[in-house]
């Protein structure tokens, strides 16, 4: 594992100039940004690969197991790739109680994936989050940046099945 | 302020007492004579070693006041405080806390390397736990056997941070990280890596502190015995010079107990052929130090020096200082020297085939193993050393093997390589080895004898000390550092041109090897680590010869095979090198 | 352009064109809920069609934050009348514009009805929704543009902080907001004035004023529609407590999650900077503040305040045990103020009108108003701003209109994962924080859901415990491991694998963790089910007995054959003719209820 880790030349090498610069341009403390780092790095990478969290620990001079340690307490930071849709069921009270976690099953039955594993074909990630703030659409599914609410049953196959055909903006 | 502002009145368990502003709960109750259990909790704070998570709470009492349970390990007492520590809410507060943490730990007590000396049994037998009343999923990690030194058995670790603590903030290597959350949170390397393949330097302070077997040393105890038992290999062992002043609490003596003598006893009943003493090793190492200390001064050598008899620092600096590598001292550390020498010196004199050599080290030290594997430490094929046993595994031994520690007549070190003088001893602690160092170059530079070889500016406990030593008018300034967060503090200013010594001593435990990670542990009593350190200079005191190049098997040594310190020869089988490593 | 002194402010102010002179102003919500039905391209339709017929003279469009009836979204509110149109689609706005706006006609079909008295009610103000209700913390939320600094200024924005700045010394504020009896609103309920007295006496060269909008609760969504609908009050708030506590930096920790809060922030802070109400020598006073935002990324727990203090520092967000407060050592060990977004959108109200105003509002010991988030099974789905003392009945039946189908209302959940549930007995009890306290219950943050009958208060306990438990931060024993058995004797109850002494291990447990966990997060994570386990005992026991019915069934008085159930089922279990009774086989039920959903006759009985 250790050779994967330590090498980068398989990150896109325009995306760290990206990062290298973001982190040059940080005012004071650096290692005290690291969250702020982490966001801006799984911006331009989509997830935060292993190479990518070492790679990161080294430019702000700190262990990669701090690093690490803070990518895997936030659950907004994916170690995983993720598909080319982020589906977010919300599963905040207001949600739940009006069939949030029907809602979820059934995506992932469509999708064919698993919580938060990017689905085979590499379009979804399924993930469940919590209230987004648009409890009045109670249930609300998100899909990248487009918001799904007061969702029913039986309307999650014909949205899913647009996106599968790369439809996503007829909604 | 007047002492009087500084003192506060409070009530444990309705008796009055008076304790200073600052004190916790858990010392106001000593005070009191009450006992209150802890497990997280770690003080080593003369050692700057403090673990105040106040994570397993296992510690609470009530405070009357507010009704509500408080950590007694963290939480400071006010004035007028009213402390109940064993009001039913507190004992089922307590219990519930160490219940839930027996629900998920693997219970297996009779084979853990940990038994019987593990603070997690002892609670449950001190709390007269009879039944763990909630059952449920238990963590399941692959245990690490990866590295040289260390034995990670995720499932028995009890988030109790200390080893965290240690690494991070004492050591200021950070290979150990609590990673994920809520129940799913293991203390583990990044990416759950093989502690192999990590930045960790084996200090193994994480495994001296770990009140679990979650943390432990490698053991090399069944290898051993199969050597043991091998008519046709020569077993050699080495007794380090910290060893002897700690055993013996492994068979209930007090703390700083000398055995020695019984300590070569017990080896030679366990079936060791030879019998040597890493102080040989020691005195050995000064002589070349020294002289290499004399050449950089003189030659304009890279400066200052650095002693590198410790393998977690020398560690530490190829991963974290690649930059400054020519500064430490290319010496060997003693086993090295002592395992060299055997398989060379030693065999030739005796004629024994080197390869049916096999060199067992007893060291107070979990980062000797990865070092004994390092390939720069061999000649022609043959490691120095082939297998470190630490202080604790001897006592395991010692005890399998039905031997009684305490009726063992005491014995004395085989020849070539056993004798020693009270130099080599004082590198057990903190300061020792530029103490010895000093006494051997001081009349190397002035040609003089040097009267007085106690040098006190160097001893003590503090983490950075310095002092000034004259040598025909030149000063040689002098640093130590025990804890790798102390010498990085050194390195850095080294590394920025600010370092004003000419030589710099360093240890990565505290107090030296002493505080070793393979020495019984001290459970958090830094009282302990004192008491190892007063005999290891009472050991010296007791030395007739008390500087290592009058050793006379060193001296020996010189004429009959090495040549002169520095010389071709030794410098083949006696100095190293170093390699810069990616850190991880 | 720097405002330096207060008459440069007033100057200002009267400069601003009065929205009078143009006879229409329309408030177009664009707050989260309204924005995820696309009201925000219905503003632009709306922007491009008055511009089209040449309608700007006279009607203004302002795009506003939350105005607060969010479950009736996207939602115009025409003024001078107060006219409001709900659930406005796109295709609507040309009739908007052709009726309202040209010919001054009201478009009848857009307006709301009240869902009790079933009667069409034409402006805002005369709905319950909002007649029971008084706005202090939302001031202008849903009234001004919060992009536009002068709308702010117009509403007597930034003049608090002059008058603080130039004629107060720290004390003095503190003291203000001390008698006003301000609570801290983000959950605690710790007196704010006394909290901002606590920093002002630390003796220290650096301070931090910070803002926890953090809003974790689920199905909370108060704070984000203050930061959203009216973003300088925060930061106006912000320097006064800077000020008063002696800081010089303040920080700003919100949720990743609120990208669309962000934004809107971040405009806010820099237009405050470009007019010197943030940076150098504010009004001239000689005082300096800034402010930055830091993000968080996904952890529950970051709410709490040293685990959002640990998370500003880059650190793992874990709770420390307390003392020592943020007071005395907060970011970078410096001396610091926590306090939550509601909170400090009293503040300049407070400033304004002052104390006695303030503390004349409310009850005896809960002075003011409170936002509370309410949701679930209720008609008005909403924010409701209301003095404290208002009663659950109140809000629930008057506000919020009561149950959609005026099913029966089982209870109340108040204070998220950290609360509990209120039974029908106590939905008179006054809401203030001693009250709920005295009925074993919290204030929290304000989310307040609405749980009919239907609703299996095991599975609701459940989901907060499963919420707590993947919130833990794992640092300390009874959390990290306790609320996992917890979770797991819940899960073995719903099962039907659990047994009777499940109940007493729950609530021992419960009470433990309770007592011994070292933040809020542990310390309140049982309540959901100790509270619920209080009120609906027998439901637990249902459960813990195996008695509880879990396969749906058929009333065979009512049902009349019409087949629609026998359709649905996805295991093919109900049987029966046409226009004859239906019987469902009740092993092979697997209780989705999709049966129940379609049951014309309200035949199917749940179990
Ligand atoms: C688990 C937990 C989560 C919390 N989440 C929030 C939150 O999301 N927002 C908030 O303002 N306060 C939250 N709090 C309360 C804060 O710790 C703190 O008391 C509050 O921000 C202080 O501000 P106030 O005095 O203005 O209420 C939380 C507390 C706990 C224990
Ligand atoms: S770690 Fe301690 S409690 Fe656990 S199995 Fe080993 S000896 Fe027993
Ligand atoms: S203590 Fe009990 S469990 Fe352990 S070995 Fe003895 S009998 Fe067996
Ligand atoms: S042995 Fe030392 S460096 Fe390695 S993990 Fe333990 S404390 Fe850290
Ligand atoms: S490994 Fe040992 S020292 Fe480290 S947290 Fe676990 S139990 Fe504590
Ligand atoms: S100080 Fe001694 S015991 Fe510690 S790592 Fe170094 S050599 Fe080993
Ligand atoms: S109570 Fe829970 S969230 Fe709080 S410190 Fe303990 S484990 Fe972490
Ligand atoms: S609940 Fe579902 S499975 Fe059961 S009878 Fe109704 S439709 Fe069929
Ligand atoms: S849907 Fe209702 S009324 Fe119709 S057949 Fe089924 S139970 Fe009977
Ligand atoms: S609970 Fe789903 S949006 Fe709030
Ligand atoms: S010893 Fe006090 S909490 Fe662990
Ligand atoms: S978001 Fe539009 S009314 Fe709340």
């Amino acid at each position: 594992m250790r050779k994967e880790i330590l090498d980068t030349t398989t990150l896109d090498q325009e995306g760290l100039k990206k990062l290298d610069a973001y982190i040059e341009g940080l005012r004071g403390n650096k290692e005290e940004q690291l969250i702020h780092v982490l966001h801006h790095a799984q911006q331009i990478f989509g997830y935060l690969p292993k190479n990518l969290q070492w790679y990161i620990a080294n430019q702000l001079n700190m262990p990669s197991a701090k690093v690490n340690g803070v990518v895997t307490f936030y659950s907004l930071f994916s170690e995983e790739p993720r598909g080319k849709y982020t589906v977010s069921v919300c599963m905040g009270t207001a949600c739940f109680v009006k069939g949030a976690e029907k809602v979820l099953d059934r995506i992932l039955e469509l999708t064919k994936s698993e919580k938060g594993k990017m689905s085979d074909d590499g379009l979804f990630t399924v993930q469940d989050v919590r209230c987004i703030g648009a409890c009045g659409l109670a249930p609300v599914v998100t899909i990248n940046e487009k918001v799904y609410g007061n969702v029913k049953i039986n309307e999650v196959d014909d949205i899913i099945r647009r996106y599968k055909r790369g439809d996503q903006h007829a909604s | 302020m007047k002492l009087i502002d500084k003192m506060i009145n409070c009530t444990v368990n309705g008796m009055d007492i008076t304790v200073e502003k600052g004190t916790s709960v858990l010392d106001a109750a000593a005070k009191a004579g009450v006992h209150i259990p802890t497990l997280c909790h770690l003080n080593l704070h003369d050692l700057n070693a403090v673990n105040q998570s106040a994570n397993c709470r296992v510690c609470v009492v009530e405070d009357e006041n507010s009704g509500r349970l408080v950590p007694s390990c963290s939480q400071e007492v006010y004035d007028g405080m009213n402390i109940e520590t064993d009001s039913l809410k507190a004992v089922m507060g307590r219990r519930t806390s160490l219940e839930l943490l027996l629900s998920n730990h693997p219970q297996d007590c009779l084979t853990c390397i940990k038994n019987l000396d593990c603070e997690l049994q002892s609670l449950a037998h001190e709390m007269n736990i009879k039944e763990i009343h909630y059952q449920g999923e238990k963590m399941k990690h692959p245990i690490d056997t990866t590295s040289q030194a260390i034995h990670k058995d995720p499932n028995k670790c009890i988030m109790c941070r200390r080893c965290i603590t240690m690494c991070n903030d004492v050591q200021t290597v950070g290979v150990l990280s609590p990673l994920k959350r809520g129940f799913d949170v293991v203390v583990a390397t990044a990416f759950h890596m093989d502690m192999g393949d990590t930045s960790c330097t084996y200090c193994g302070q994480c495994v001296s502190v770990c009140p679990t077997g979650a943390l432990a040393e490698m053991d090399a105890s069944s290898k051993v015995w199969k050597r043991l038992n091998n008519p046709k290999k020569h077993v050699i062992v080495q007794v380090a010079p910290a060893v002897r002043v700690a055993l013996g609490e492994e068979f209930g003596y007090d703390p700083g107990e000398i055995s020695t003598g019984k300590i070569v006893s017990a080896l030679r009943r366990l079936g060791f052929d030879t019998v040597f003493d890493t102080n040989f090793g020691a005195d050995l190492t000064i002589v070349e130090e020294a002289k290499e200390l004399v050449d950089r001064i003189e030659g304009g050598g890279p400066m200052p020096m650095l002693t590198s008899c410790c393998p977690a620092w020398v560690q530490f600096i190829e991963q974290q200082f690649p930059e400054l590598l020519d500064v430490p001292s290319t010496c060997k550390s003693p086993q090295s020297m002592v395992g060299s020498l055997a398989k060379t010196y030693y065999a030739e004199q005796n004629n024994i085939d080197p390869e049916d050599i096999t060199m067992v080290s007893i060291m107070p030290c979990v980062a000797k193993k990865a070092e004994a594997a390092r390939e720069e430490l061999s000649v022609e094929g043959h490691y120095n050393v082939d297998y470190v046993l630490t202080t604790r595994e001897l006592a395991r031994m010692i005890k399998e093997a039905a031997i009684d520690f305490k009726t063992l007549r005491d014995d004395s070190f085989d020849q070539l390589l056993g004798e020693s003088t009270g130099a080599a001893a004082i590198f057990g602690t903190t300061g020792g080895v530029i103490e010895a160092a000093s006494r051997t170059a001081y009349e190397m530079v002035t040609g003089k004898e040097l009267k007085k070889v106690d040098f006190k500016d160097l001893r003590g406990i503090d983490g950075i000390r310095e002092a000034t030593i004259e040598m025909n008018g030149t000063k040689l300034r002098i640093g130590i550092a025990h804890e790798l967060g102390n010498a990085r503090k050194l390195l850095e200013d080294i590394r920025d041109g600010k370092s004003h010594f000419d030589a710099i001593e360093i240890m990565a435990c505290p107090g030296g090897c002493i505080g070793g990670g393979g020495q019984p542990y001290h459970h958090g009593k830094s009282e302990i680590l004192k008491k190892r350190a007063e005999s290891i200079y009472k050991i010296d005191m007791g030395s007739e010869v008390r500087k290592s190049h009058e050793n006379p098997m060193v001296k020996k040594v010189y004429k009959d095979f090495l040549e002169t310190p520095g010389s071709k020869r030794a410098k083949e089988l006696l100095h190293t090198t170093y390699s810069a490593k990616e850190r991880i | 352009m720097r405002v330096e002194s207060l008459d440069a402010l007033k100057k200002w102010k009267s400069k601003i064109p009065s929205t009078d002179t143009k006879s229409i102003r329309i408030l177009a919500c664009a707050g989260t809920s309204c924005l995820s039905s696309d009201s925000d391209l219905l503003i632009e339709r709306l922007k491009e069609q008055i511009e089209k017929r040449g309608l700007d003279t006279k009607v203004e469009l302002v795009r506003t934050g939350c105005v607060r009836l969010c479950g009736q979204g996207p939602l115009l509110l025409m003024e001078p009348e107060e006219i409001a149109y709900v659930k406005v689609h796109l295709d609507d706005v040309d009739e908007i514009v052709e009726k309202h706006l040209e010919n001054g006609e009201t478009v009848e079909r857009l307006l709301y009805t009240d869902p009790k008295k079933n009667e069409i009610i034409k402006a805002a103000k005369d709905m319950d929704f909002y007649k029971k209700q008084k706005r202090i913390a939302l001031l202008n939320c849903g009234s001004i543009d919060p992009w536009n600094i002068e709308h702010y200024i117009q509403n007597d924005g930034y003049e608090a902080l002059a008058t603080v700045l130039l004629e107060k010394s720290p004390k003095d504020v503190v003291e203000i907001i001390k008698k006003s009896g301000l609570r801290g609103r983000g959950g605690g309920g710790f007196s704010t004035g006394m909290k901002w007295g606590f920093t002002l006496q630390e003796k220290s060269d650096e301070k931090y004023m910070i803002c926890n909008a953090d809003e974790g609760d689920p199905g909370a969504f108060m704070d984000r529609s203050i930061i959203e609908g009216d973003p300088h009050a925060l930061i106006e708030a912000m320097v006064i407590g800077g000020y008063a506590t002696g800081a010089k930096e303040g920080l700003i920790y919100i949720r990743a999650e609120y990208a669309t809060s962000i934004e809107p922030l971040r405009k806010a802070i820099e237009d405050a900077r470009k007019h010197g109400f943030l940076g150098k020598d504010i009004f001239g006073s000689g005082f300096d503040f800034d402010i930055e935002i830091k993000l968080g990324a996904g952890a529950f727990v970051c709410g709490e305040e040293t685990a959002l203090i640990h998370s500003m520092e880059g650190l793992r967000g874990e709770p420390s045990t307390k003392p020592p407060f943020p007071s005395q050592k907060g970011f970078r060990g410096k001396p610091s103020t926590v306090n939550n977004v509601e909170t400090l959108a009293n503040i300049p109200v407070i400033l304004r009108k002052g104390a006695e105003w303030f503390a004349s509002i409310g009850t005896e010991d809960s002075k003011g108003t409170k936002v509370f988030a309410l949701a679930g099974n209720v008609r008005n789905i909403g924010l409701v701003e209301v003095p404290m003392g208002t009663t659950f009945r109140e809000i629930v039946f008057e506000i919020g209109g009561g149950h959609p189908e005026d099913k029966d209302i089982k209870a109340i959940q108040i204070g998220g994962p950290s609360g509990g549930v209120i039974t029908e007995e106590f939905f008179d009890t006054p809401i203030d924080y001693d009250s709920l306290n005295s009925i074993g219950a919290m204030m929290g943050s304000g989310g307040m859901i609405v749980m009919d009958e239907d609703s299996d208060m095991v599975e609701i306990a459940k989901f907060y415990l499963d919420f707590t438990q993947d919130e833990s931060c794992g640092k300390c024993t009874p959390c990290r491991i306790g609320t996992k058995r917890m979770y797991e004797i819940l899960e073995r109850l719903t099962n039907m694998e659990g047994e009777p002494e499940d109940l007493e291990r729950l609530r021992t447990l419960g009470e433990n963790i309770q007592s011994s966990s070292l933040c809020g997060l542990g310390q309140s994570a049982p309540n959901p089910v100790l509270s619920t386990m209080e009120y609906f005992a027998e439901e637990y026991e249902a459960y813990a007995y195996r008695t509880k019915k879990t396969k749906y069934s058929i009333d065979a008085e009512k049902c009349i054959g019409c087949t629609k159930c026998k359709r649905v089922c996805p295991t093919d279990c109900i049987s029966g003719d046409v226009r004859q009774v239906h019987v469902i086989d009740e092993s092979e039920c697997i209780a989705c209820g999709a049966c129940y959903d379609v049951c014309p006759k309200d035949a199917i009985i749940k179990p």
